[in-house]
Order: structure tokens, then C-alpha cells, then sequence
């Protein structure tokens, strides 16, 4: 991957806030970071390809949609670990997966468009791997402070 | 809420992402066969009712450099945990904050705080200033590092049939 620079980093700072929502939403950017539009393009593309932005676009709130969130948790034994991940991510409503270390090692995120989606998706990920799925729904939400210091 | 047919349209054709050209909500909207101003009028709605929180970048932590990822749990008193949670909430390297459910007896804590930071040491000395503040409000607490991304899509919607 290409290093980042002190422009891409001030790109990413920037950009992790909402992006105007008018027809040429990344020339206004470009302007307050004193860019042409174009660099400022390629700049994301190159992040993009390169990873450094996972994603770039809107962030949904599958609460708002009437649907839920769960953090959800495995304790998956080592020599398993790969055919449950793919049983696992097969499932659409798995949003994010991180391997941790605990012997709780895998935790995921489903995002459902329907409250009991969660149960199901859960329930589903059980049968399947014969493995218990401990659910954690958020109870109280504290502060997003989503944005990372590039 | 619930969405119309036509949000679940426009959600479903920016949840790859939105295109990183100088007209993007004109590309999208051809693609919908719908005009530009509809499309940003209805993307303004959905933002208004909370569905869209923002259109930004999501960052990969690691590639940052940030690669030691510490979830931090705590066991704290159900009485305090509102107050304390605030608090540990608006630290300013604590990135989300959240009290869930503890799941007995595997699963003792309450108080979930992530953590990010160059190496784990780092993580390691933030988790103890969330520790000072908690002081005897929490019973045990753990930490466990993420070794690996196993997917990272964000919400898909499932084509309805």
C-alpha cells in the first residue's frame, strides 16, 4: 500500500464527519482542504483500494428501520475455527466478525431489518455450528465517538 | 419507522458505498431511474428520521497503525453503572461505550468500552485510568484484543423474494 501522508490524513480526519449532502458534495470538500476535486477523488480511491477506508457512504441505522443490532459472542475451538467462520459470515446479517482473545473468541454483530431477525439469525448460527451464541443487545448507548485520528 | 419500497431502493444502492465521482447522487439516481434532487430529498428524509446517521469514511484501525484494539469490560454496580458509563463514555480515546447485558456465569461484565491505540502497552495504560475512575464500582474487569478482522461489511439488506 502507498504511505500515507499528511493530505491523507487530514482527508481522513475529515471525512470520518458527515459528508454535505448537495449534488457535488466532494468539490465543497476539496475546498476546505484546500484541494482540487480531483486529488481529492483519487486520494479516496487509493484509500479505498488500498483499505485504509473500509467504506465510504452511509452509515444506516438498522434501529432506525425499524430492525435491531447485537453484539453476539462463540467460544469456537481452534481446530473448528475456519468451517464455523464460514457458517458464520455466510449469514448476511453479520455485519462485522473479529477474532478475539478470550475463550469467548469470536464476536459479531448481526444487523437485522426486524427485532426478532436477531433471534433468528442467532438461532440459526446455533443449529448450525452446535455452538451456543451469547447475545449481548445494547442496553444504553454512552457516546459514539466514532471519529479516528488519522 | 418503517421504510418504503423506494427507501429500500436507495439503501440498497448505496449500501456498497456511494460512488466517488464529482456527481455521485446523479450516478445513483440513473441507476434507480429516478431524478437527482428526488434522491438527495429522500436521503435528507431518511438522515432526518435517524436511518442514515451520517455519509462519511469508515477507517481501518490497523492500517492506521492502530493495531492494538483492546475491548475493555467491566463488572459495575447496576445502581452506578448510568452515571459511571457517562463518564467512561466521554474519555476521549474510549471510541464506543455501552452497557449490555451480562451473560452468567460465563460472562460477569456490563460495561463494554473499546479502546484503540498504537501497541497494546498503550491500551493497557488507558484501560487503567478507566479502572482509577471506576475505582470500587467495579468488581473484575477483563480486556480482550482483537487478532483479526473477519468481516467487515456493515448492513446488507436481504433481497426480498
Amino acid at each position: 500500500m502507498t504511505p500515507l501522508d499528511d493530505t491523507d490524513r487530514r482527508i481522513l480526519n475529515h471525512m470520518q464527519e458527515d459528508l454535505p449532502l448537495v449534488a457535488n458534495p466532494y468539490v465543497l470538500v476539496a475546498d476546505e482542504l484546500d484541494l482540487t476535486e480531483a486529488d481529492l477523488l483519487s486520494r479516496l480511491s487509493r484509500m479505498k483500494d488500498d483499505r485504509v477506508i473500509t467504506r465510504f457512504g452511509p452509515f444506516f441505522d438498522a434501529a432506525a428501520m425499524g430492525g435491531a443490532f447485537c453484539l453476539c459472542a462463540m467460544a469456537v475451538p481452534e481446530h473448528d475455527f475456519d468451517s464455523v467462520l464460514i457458517k458464520v459470515n455466510a449469514h448476511p446479517e453479520v455485519a462485522h466478525n473479529y477474532e478475539r482473545t478470550h475463550h469467548l473468541n469470536m464476536w459479531f454483530v448481526l444487523a437485522t431489518e426486524t427485532p426478532e431477525g436477531i433471534g433468528a439469525t442467532a438461532d440459526a448460527i446455533e443449529r448450525e455450528t452446535g455452538l451456543t451464541v451469547l447475545r449481548f443487545p445494547k442496553l444504553q448507548e454512552f457516546f459514539i465517538g466514532f471519529r479516528v485520528a488519522a | 419507522m418503517s421504510i418504503t419500497d423506494t427507501d429500500r431502493q436507495i439503501i440498497e444502492a448505496l449500501q456498497g458505498g456511494l460512488p466517488l465521482v464529482p456527481a455521485p447522487f446523479a450516478q445513483v439516481a440513473k441507476g434507480l431511474g429516478m431524478n437527482e434532487a428526488t434522491l438527495i430529498d429522500r436521503i435528507a428524509a431518511l438522515k432526518a428520521s435517524g436511518v442514515i446517521r451520517r455519509i462519511a469514511a469508515a477507517p481501518n484501525h490497523y492500517k492506521l497503525g492502530m493495531v492494538a484494539n483492546g475491548m475493555t469490560v467491566w463488572d459495575v454496580d447496576d445502581a452506578r453503572i448510568s452515571a459511571f458509563g457517562a463518564r467512561i463514555g466521554a474519555l476521549p480515546f474510549v471510541t464506543h461505550c455501552y452497557e449490555r447485558p451480562r451473560a452468567l456465569p460465563d460472562w460477569p461484565y456490563n460495561l463494554f468500552a473499546m479502546v484503540h491505540g498504537a501497541t497494546r502497552d498503550e491500551v493497557f495504560e488507558k484501560r487503567a485510568q478507566i479502572a482509577a475512575i471506576l475505582g470500587d464500582t467495579c468488581r473484575s474487569s477483563d480486556i480482550l484484543y482483537s487478532t483479526r478482522i473477519l468481516k467487515k461489511t456493515g448492513l446488507r439488506l436481504k433481497e426480498r423474494t
